[in-house]
């Protein structure tokens, strides 16, 4: 059995504000034309977590939901369906059975998102229950106020304790890194995530402002990098919220690839949490081919 | 209650099928395939460039008293831009004869207020023209056009616009003092950055209220020439900016001519030791921006991830053809390891090629003379003994190009760390204490620039205090801006360009 030597992460590894900030507008400069920029819209479509995280949710729309995932374009039948569609746990039934007979993975969130303010027990009960219900992977919170307490042993223990109640499904811990706010808040949080057993990491729930920024997302592929360095285990990255244009995911994409290379470039290491960006990405695909822009209203909004 | 999370973690990793694990045992990441950027070329078919250049003198351009022409070269297909003239002392006397009579008639007697319109004028122009000079300077160099048209030509506008704003505040300028113009620039510039220089010289020169008779490099002379022409455009009277174009003869022209007050040359330490002697004796003004070997030095405090990416930046901008480049990395011994190990992985993205093509980061070689040198310096590294790294990417077969290259196991005593190489090459050796840093920075005869990396703030003013350089950088390298002075220590030159000390040089000071 290996052992990992888990670091002491009472001690803050520096992260250059400025120099993130320029990394992300260097890489912002690609441009990505022709061949590779249809491979990249396609690559990001596949990469998707079709997410309604909703009060209001109900059986219809996720079911509907599902069906835009299954077949993101009907008058495209060739182009990949999402990786996942993301639910609340009481949903997940709903949409397992709406995808029966695909590959497409239901993902839950659990632990009292989005706040993740509730007993450790309620938040395992939370995930146990997406689980039994079908979910094939957990976008679990982590408790930030205890983060920011420096408590990091009990975002530690908390993580492994999920990771634990998954069983089999996928685990991504959610850093909602808008309420860490600094880059080494980011960094330590990712590398507690990575060493306490996450599958995934994960930006933001979407609930907060700012979501998936570029240069949060660098510092995460980073971490992401070193741990695989140090360990020999790769952890994916699933930036969330915010990304709603072609142009923008197509940037992200270049990110992972400067960043860890092409063994990251699938939708098994590598997500999108979105839900308006799909379209946008068909509209840019179908201009790709056709060399125009098609009415919005030409495109399914489930 | 780590402990028993570890085990966790390491139970995890012993079922394959439910956590993933890597690819390939050495960790090797691959970022070469799958995924590649389409070719992104900068369309160059509006950019006019003609087929021949003559000199650029009293407003016109004028046929060379002799014959005699130069070709240059496009340094990434090997293939002919254009025909210059090569300057003799006939045309250089021309030049200034038309600059001292300009100087006489018209230039020194203008307001402040006049000649800065002029020069915003220019700075305008040159920013209207931003594509254009931008695409020039990369065919002419090599240079990524990513490179030329985000720092080279917003830069050089930047300049104008800032000495413009001098122009009509000179008497503010020095406190107690008035100033008058010296008269006569002669100013000789070198091929790495040729808009760019051209601008660091002409801008304070003409907002003091000189004339200039300036040569650009002889590999990249046509954004001058296309200078000339935007003063044209700009109503610039006749024979306040001219252009004598050729080599080292038509240098030497400039240098030695008994009319002209003040020499500004940026180059080799090696022509500017021939130029100092030249001046020797004379009352010429003079300053010179030489060589470098800067020295990079990176604590383990520092953010690494930046660092590294300031590393590269310190020394594969603009191909390494950088007076101020990064070109020794010195790393305290604790992080080198990891270091050098990430600074490799960021090589291996860097994408060699076409300089026109937007996701180029690293271009042609300028020439193939230096071409030659540069491969020169590659051997001499490895019979030195260095270990050689250099990265897996294509180069293009035709044009002057060169691999990213990094030399580890080499001490102060290899001529790769002693001697500027001009080129994509960065040497690493280690250190242990700040006081060693220090000490190998500046175990040098070069003294231009310099960075330094750590997260701690008294740490970054403790040691730059105590580098010889002119610059240096705290977090981040290459950062340039017209409001900041820039010069060497030793022998990487005299006198200041930039700001209000790059002002200095062009004026004399009277009692006010």
């Amino acid at each position: 059995m290996n052992t990992i030597t888990i670091p002491d992460f009472n001690q803050t590894i520096p992260i250059d504000k400025i120099g993130v900030e320029e990394r992300v507008s260097r890489l912002n400069k690609r441009s990505i034309k022709k061949e590779s920029k249809m491979q990249a819209l396609k690559l990001a479509l596949s990469m998707i977590d079709l997410t309604t995280l909703e009060g209001k949710d109900s059986e219809g729309k996720v079911i509907q939901m599902c069906r835009k995932a299954r077949v993101p374009h009907a008058s495209r039948p060739d182009l990949p369906s999402v990786a996942a569609v993301c639910v609340y746990p009481t949903m997940v039934a709903t949409a397992k059975k709406a995808l029966e007979g695909t590959n497409i993975n239901v993902a839950s969130v659990s632990t009292a998102f989005p706040s993740g303010m509730a007993p450790r027990q309620v938040k395992l009960d939370d995930t146990r229950f997406a689980v039994d219900q079908g979910a094939d992977e957990i976008d679990m919170v982590i408790s930030r106020g205890e983060f920011l307490k420096g408590n990091y042993n009990y975002i530690f223990d908390e993580i492994a304790e999920i990771k634990e109640a998954c069983g089999d499904a996928h685990l991504k811990v959610i850093l909602e890194t808008g309420e860490l706010e600094t880059y080494e808040n980011v960094r330590k949080a990712s590398d507690i995530a990575m060493y306490a057993g996450a599958d995934f990491i994960k930006t933001s729930t979407g609930k907060i402002s700012p979501a998936a920024t570029q240069p949060v997302t660098l510092v995460m592929l980073e971490a992401i990098r070193d741990f695989y360095r140090d360990t020999g285990i790769m952890v994916g990255m699933k930036p969330a919220g915010g990304i709603r244009k072609a142009k923008q995911s197509l940037q992200y994409l270049v990110l992972v690839k400067e960043t860890l290379g092409a063994a990251w470039l699938t939708p098994e290491w590598y997500r999108f949490g979105a839900s308006s960006l799909t379209n946008d990405l068909l509209m840019q695909i179908i201009k790709q081919d056709t060399g125009v822009y098609q009415n919005p209203d030409y495109f399914s909004e489930d | 209650m780590a402990d028993q999370t570890q085990q966790n973690t390491a139970e995890i990793k012993d079922e394959p099928s439910k956590k993933p694990t890597s690819p390939n045992a050495d960790l090797k990441l691959d970022f070469n395939s799958f995924w590649e950027y389409s070719a992104a070329p900068e369309s160059s078919d509006f950019v006019e460039i003609r087929k021949s250049y003559d000199h650029y003198i009293n407003g016109n351009f004028t046929a060379p008293e002799k014959d005699r022409t130069m070709k240059s070269i496009n340094p990434a297909t090997e293939e002919v831009l254009t025909e210059f003239a090569e300057g003799t002392s006939e045309d250089v006397d021309k030049a200034v004869k038309a600059a001292r009579k300009a100087y006489n008639k018209t230039w020194s007697k203008l307001s402040g207020r006049e000649r800065g319109k002029y020069i915003y004028r220019i700075a305008r122009i040159i920013q209207e023209k931003a594509r254009e000079l931008a695409i020039i300077e990369s065919m002419d160099g090599g240079k990524p056009i990513r490179e030329s048209r985000d720092v080279d030509i917003p830069l050089a506008a930047a300049y104008f616009f800032y000495y413009a704003g001098w122009a009509d505040k000179l008497d503010y300028a020095f406190p107690g003092r008035k100033t008058e113009p010296v008269g006569v620039c002669g100013q000789i510039i070198p091929w790495n950055f040729p808009l760019l220089m051209l601008s660091w010289k002409i801008a304070p020169a003409l907002a003091a209220g000189n004339t200039v008779i300036l040569k650009p490099a002889e590999s990249t002379p046509i954004t001058a020439l296309k200078f000339a022409e935007i003063c044209s455009e700009a109503g610039l009277p006749d024979g306040v900016v001219n252009i004598v174009t050729g080599a080292g003869q038509t240098g030497s022209a400039i240098v030695n001519h008994p009319d002209i007050d003040k020499i500004a040359f940026t180059g080799s330490t090696e022509v500017g030791k021939i130029i100092q002697k030249s001046l020797a004796g004379t009352d010429k003004k003079f300053t010179l921006e030489l060589g470098g070997k800067g020295p990079n030095i990176v604590f383990e405090d520092a953010s690494v991830d930046q660092a590294v990416e300031g590393i590269i930046n310190a020394i594969f901008f603009n191909q390494g053809h950088v007076c101020c480049a990064g070109s020794r990395l010195l790393v305290q011994e604790g992080i080198a390891e990891r270091l050098i190990g990430k600074l490799k992985d960021r090589m291996e993205t860097l994408i060699v090629g076409d300089p026109l093509d937007k996701n180029t980061d690293v271009g042609a070689i300028n020439s193939k003379a230096q071409h030659e040198r540069i491969k020169e310096y590659l051997d001499i590294g490895v019979s030195e003994g260095a270990t050689m790294f250099q990265t897996n990417g294509s180069v293009p077969e035709k044009g002057y190009f060169c691999k990213p290259t990094l030399f580890t196991d080499v001490g102060q005593s290899n001529r790769i760390v002693q001697e500027e190489i001009f080129g994509p090459v960065l040497t690493v050796q280690t250190f242990r204490t700040p006081e060693e840093a220090v000490q190998k920075a500046n175990n040098t005869p070069y003294g231009l620039a310099g960075g330094i990396w750590t997260d701690k703030g008294s740490k970054i003013f403790k040691v730059s205090q105590k580098v010889r350089s002119g610059v240096v950088w705290a977090n981040t390298y290459n950062k340039f801006d017209p409001t900041s002075p820039f010069g060497g220590y030793k022998e990487s030159g005299v006198g200041r360009e930039g700001g209000l000390h790059g002002l200095y040089p062009y004026v004399n000071l009277l009692p006010s």
